[in-house]
């Protein structure tokens, strides 16, 4: 498994760049890291709100939430969270926030 | 990632031009973008499948066991004993060339070895090598080739641009179905450890929690508890959420895929409220599972032991709730298990009784044997009977096309009661051209665990006959919406189509039908359906819900 290292933080990560041991190894060092792969200037309240809200999520259902759940629950449309995430509320957000990509007929 | 080209520089780069030299020479270039990740130890070790380790295809050292090729061989020879029809598949071919062009991976890329005898063909060597005495004795003269750890590599590259969609099978004379050929070469790549962890962890997932996303009971109601709120702010009806209900008439098991990711969650919305308005006004009973919460089966695209293993839990749960019968969603390739695998892998059912629709009488003799159902089929039977009122104004915002899923459609036949179904709830309704519907339709390019990120070149090429199919009707006629009755359809067409087709949505069949549905409040004018299941004005109501 590849590792990144990021101030001084060694982080294992998946082909997609995904952190491989998930919300365990998630620190704000791997936030950061993301920010800067993202491009994203600022980290703003937003951000974080769909960080914790991630995060929360997982922790009680063991899976992402799905993109209309953390659109409604944010209060954020999904055009919004593009503009937070450019990546998207997959590739960007949950990244960001250590969750697994979901995979399935997905 | 791989970067993927513009559309018009990915149909430049299509050349059918056969490459120098013999095809026995000439490797495969694992280009990024044309295929999926390797599996990953952890989910081999859930199901105890062997070679545990991170897989890593583009990597020269694929950490094989030291006996790799005794291993295949042995496997090998085991399923020629087992599979009648593989080693048929193996022995007919007399290469006429009638499936050459009809695989879509051929078409949308003009590798040769994606037209399906030839890839039938780079197992046949091995088979004619091993296994036959022209094999053994003329070698290459013959067709026959060594197993070499390249030729295995070969082989795997190959098996994984395979979308078992069966297209090919329709036109071979000898009825040689290439997907059983792929089949057998991904159970042997399964002994040594090369799934592809797209198919790899949807099945651990599913055998750790009852469905491929790996939900766990409480979100899997959380989530159906979002689905109800929602609609019942565009319906007005609390539809009812029965879940792991003893003794109800029947089990509804649906994909993962419709309660997780849209548009398939509009599906299931629709489902749920189709079926509340049959309990309210008919009594129908029915329970979900929070067990048996997949109608899918990745199973099939790694093993049958597999397959039969994630399969059992549809019986065992219905035998627990002690239900009649099952009635299975829009999913796919679920349908090619239920129909030509389970009741050999997990039956009889005796437990359960012919499925009899309580509310028109119907029985569906078809389905003795495996006492499952489809929604489709179902919904037909009760419009035939005039058990559902409809508007079929309230979808005229829509102008469908239906594609003909490949398993439900080559794998059970399936062709009437969808279209049926769609003449009843929609007013405009166009067909695809003949050689790209029923039992000739094109697959979406991403089936059978090749849905993937990672693995998005090979897709947008193999989607492309689908896609151009699509183009022309939409251009044509004005299409703005591709139906079909699949999870795997529902998730890789809105990429396929922005790609190809921009303009086209995809949806669900039970989405229209519950925009179509007329329900109680709604016949006796006390309140009135402005909007469909996605939030959007219907016909007639823009400005209405403009103000909103």
């Amino acid at each position: 498994m590849p590792v990144v290292e990021y101030k001084g933080k060694k982080f294992e990560v998946d082909e997609d760049g995904f952190l491989a041991g998930g919300i365990d190894d998630w620190c704000p060092e791997w936030v950061d890291y993301v920010k800067e792969q993202e491009g994203i200037k600022e980290l703003t309240a937003d951000h974080w709100k769909c960080i914790h809200f991630l995060q929360d999520y997982y922790k009680k259902h063991g899976i992402a939430p799905m993109v209309r759940v953390f659109s409604k629950v944010t209060g954020f449309k999904l055009k919004k969270i593009y503009e937070l995430f450019p990546s998207g509320p997959g590739k960007g957000a949950c990244k960001m926030a250590g969750l697994p990509k979901p995979t399935g007929c997905v | 990632m791989a970067k993927l080209p513009k559309p018009k520089e990915l149909v430049e780069e299509i050349d059918y031009t056969p490459p120098e030299g013999p095809w026995m020479e000439t490797r495969p270039e694992f280009k990024p973008g044309t295929y999926g990740y390797g599996v990953k130890a952890k989910n081999l070790k859930v199901l105890g499948l062997p070679n545990q380790r991170d897989f890593y295809p583009s990597e020269e050292d694929w950490q094989l066991p030291d006996n790799w090729k005794e291993i295949f061989l042995e496997g090998m020879e085991d399923r020629l004993n087992r599979f009648r029809s593989f080693r048929l598949f193996m022995d007919i071919c007399v290469r006429c060339g009638a499936c050459a062009d009809k695989c879509h991976y051929f078409i949308g890329g003009g590798d040769p070895k994606n037209m399906p005898v030839l890839r039938g063909e780079l197992l046949r060597s091995i088979y004619k090598r091993y296994f036959t005495t022209s094999g053994k004795v003329f070698g290459k003269l013959a067709g026959a080739r060594d197993l070499t750890y390249d030729v295995l590599k070969e082989i795997w590259y190959y098996v994984y641009q395979c979308s078992e969609c069966r297209r090919c099978s329709v036109f071979c004379p000898y009825g040689i179905d290439t997907c059983e050929i792929t089949m057998m070469g991904r159970e042997l790549m399964n002994l040594l450890g090369c799934n592809l962890n797209w198919i790899g962890e949807p099945v651990a997932n599913c055998y750790r929690t009852g469905n491929h996303l790996g939900i766990e009971p409480q979100g899997i109601t959380s989530i159906f508890e979002f689905l109800r709120d929602e609609l019942e702010e565009i319906t007005g009806v609390k539809v009812d959420l029965p879940f792991n209900q003893k003794g109800a008439d029947i089990l509804v098991i649906v994909p993962s895929g419709s309660y997780f990711a849209d548009p398939g969650t509009y599906t299931m919305s629709g489902e749920l409220l189709l079926l509340h308005y049959l309990k309210e006004k008919y009594g129908l009973t029915y329970t979900f599972s929070t067990y048996a919460s997949e109608g899918g089966n990745f199973g099939l695209f790694t093993s049958n032991e597999v397959a039969k293993r994630l399969n059992a839990k549809m019986y065992a749960e219905a035998k627990r709730l002690g239900v009649k019968w099952i009635l299975g969603g829009e999913c796919g390739h679920m349908w090619r298990v239920v129909h030509q695998y389970m009741a050999t892998f997990n039956g009889p059912a005796d437990f359960l009784e012919v499925p009899r629709n309580p509310i028109t009488g119907t029985v569906f003799e078809h389905a003795k044997e495996t006492k499952m159902v489809h929604i489709c089929e179902f919904t037909a039977d009760l419009i035939k009977h005039g058990k559902l009122p409809l508007d079929k104004s309230r979808n005229d915002h829509w102008v469908v096309t239906f594609h003909d899923s490949c398993n439900p459609a080559r794998g059970m036949g399936f062709f009437e009661e969808p279209r049926y179904v769609i003449k009843s709830v929609c007013n405009n309704f166009y067909e695809m051209p003949e050689n790209t519907i029923r039992e000739k339709t094109f697959c979406c390019g991403s089936g059978a665990g090749l849905g993937s990120d990672e693995n998005i070149i090979t897709r947008m090429r193999g989607g492309l006959p689908r896609a151009n199919a699509v183009k022309y009707v939409h251009e044509k006629y004005g299409v703005n919406v591709l139906c079909c009755i699949c999870a795997i359809d529902r998730a890789s067409f809105p990429p396929l189509l922005d790609y190809w087709v921009p303009g086209v949505d995809c949806c669900g069949i039970h989405e229209l039908v519950a925009n179509a549905l007329v329900l109680p409040d709604e016949e006796r004018g006390v309140r009135k359906r402005t909007k469909d299941l996605r939030g959007n004005p219907l016909k007639g109501y823009e400005d209405l819900v403009e103000e909103e």
